[in-house]
């Protein structure tokens, strides 16, 4: 079923890099969640950074309100295409969004997105959802979140991770899809050994090096 | 440093988790006992720890284009339930023998394991996980070896104290060895030190001699 001869595609590098123009995924949608039209800037701008650093800091119920109308719909989406019934997941993203809140102090702009954040709360919850399996996280780090982060490496983080989120929609069609299989739990763990020589290796290899070089600046 | 769960140097592990079962950890389709020996090691490992995050941002890449609509009072209702809402606790670094994820599954520190026999000196406690994949303790005395097996699927071993060594190289404390079923080896632990490891089988090992097959039906390996 899977297509793994991929490997000339394998050159394809995030964001400047050239991507192989077949089958596109559709238009980057950056505007709509941006709020910079000069697109030389188009990176720079932390998304719905503002909004959760407002709910952490000073539990602003209008920025939780704002990341509700945007990330409950992508969550309840998730949780459909992973095999929920719409109750269900409507259910489960209501307990995603609490769980946002209650976690909020543990969010740490230099180590994840406000996407990635809310990803890892959704997978989460989709394992308890589906499977009834524990999915034990590892500890913390020692040093934790940081007070007041370097603006440097929490700029560097969100960047990486809008160039990825751009390069993941730039897919081909037939990569893409591939790699959705693989989040939204329709592949085995065998399955997925076979596409990890597709490009998704180098477009997140960009955003690996920022975390790794952060780690190496924090000890 | 007393306990023996300071996490190594920077640059002390050398056998790292593949990127198929990062990714799959990420994704969050790997079986209950995977998950745990995965996040055991990325707690010893900052290496895998990037890489299992830059996975999560895929992930989270994935989420933005995944709509469907939310009813009308989605939003109202859980407004209401966040006064009252107390702080999620931090899962933070233990003291204790054991990086965190794991020592929940044990229940304690080293002295709380109930090991039990499997054969020349070699000892092995199993974790209580979900079926589809199996955890255990393994202790093996200084200098000895475990029973010659292979794998019907793949075995992840993680060294949680001292150090063995096998055709595939040697492996220290926070190392990981990825076997699949094409390897059949025979892992001796370093003479220095008795050798503890956390080893995760998706299927039962297949062992060479007859003695250890009868052995097999008694104590789950």
């Amino acid at each position: 079923m899977l297509d793994c001869n991929q490997s000339s595609s394998r050159e394809i590098s995030s964001g400047s890099g050239p991507l192989t123009p077949i089958a596109m995924a559709g238009p980057v949608k950056l505007s709509r969640r941006r709020r910079v039209n000069d697109t030389d800037e188009k990176h720079t701008q932390p998304v719905w950074i503002d909004e959760m650093l407002r709910v952490r800091d000073s539990r602003d119920k209008a920025a939780f309100s704002a990341l509700f109308s945007h990330f409950a719909p992508r969550i309840k989406g998730y949780l459909i295409k992973s095999g929920a019934d719409a109750t269900t997941a409507e259910e489960c993203a209501q307990d995603v969004m609490t769980t946002l809140w209650r976690k909020a102090d543990q969010f740490d702009p230099t180590r994840a997105s406000v996407t990635t954040w809310i990803f890892t709360i959704a997978r989460n919850r989709r394992i308890d959802m589906l499977r009834r399996d524990r999915r034990p996280d590892p500890e913390d780090l020692p040093w934790g979140p940081a007070p007041e982060p370097e603006q440097s490496h929490v700029l560097e983080l969100q960047q990486e991770s809008a160039r990825l989120v751009e390069a993941v929609s730039n897919l081909p069609q037939n990569q893409r899809k591939l790699i959705e299989q693989a989040y939204f739990g329709e592949m085995t763990q065998a399955e997925i050994a076979e596409i990890t020589g597709l490009p998704l290796g180098t477009i997140k290899s960009r955003l690996r090096l920022a975390l790794d070089r952060l780690r190496h600046s924090l000890k | 440093m007393t306990n023996t769960n300071t996490s190594p140097a920077p640059n002390a592990i050398k056998h790292h988790l593949d990127e198929a079962t990062l990714l799959a950890y990420s994704a969050g389709i790997l079986p209950e006992a995977f998950n745990l020996i995965v996040a055991t090691h990325i707690s010893m490992c900052d290496t895998c720890r990037a890489d299992a995050q830059a996975y999560d941002a895929v992930g989270g890449a994935l989420l933005d284009d995944a709509t469907a609509p939310v009813s009308a009072d989605c939003l109202a209702q859980t407004l209401a339930m966040l006064d009252g809402l107390g702080a999620a606790p931090v899962k933070q670094a233990t003291t204790g023998d054991f990086p965190a994820p794991l020592h929940d599954y044990v229940g304690g520190d080293l002295d709380s394991i109930r090991w039990r026999p499997v054969g020349m000196g070699v000892k092995q406690a199993i974790l209580p996980t979900s079926k589809g994949a199996t955890a255990r303790l393994l202790f093996i005395p200084a200098g000895a070896a475990m029973p010659n097996h292979s794998h019907n699927g793949t075995e992840l071993t993680l060294v949680l104290k001292g150090a063995f060594q096998d055709a595939d190289g040697y492996f220290a404390r926070g190392d990981i060895e990825i076997a699949d079923s094409d390897v059949q080896h025979i892992p001796v632990a370093d003479i220095h030190e008795d050798c503890i490891c956390l080893a995760v089988t998706d299927a039962p090992l297949r062992f060479e001699g007859l003695l250890p097959r009868i052995l097999q039906k008694f104590v789950r390996i």
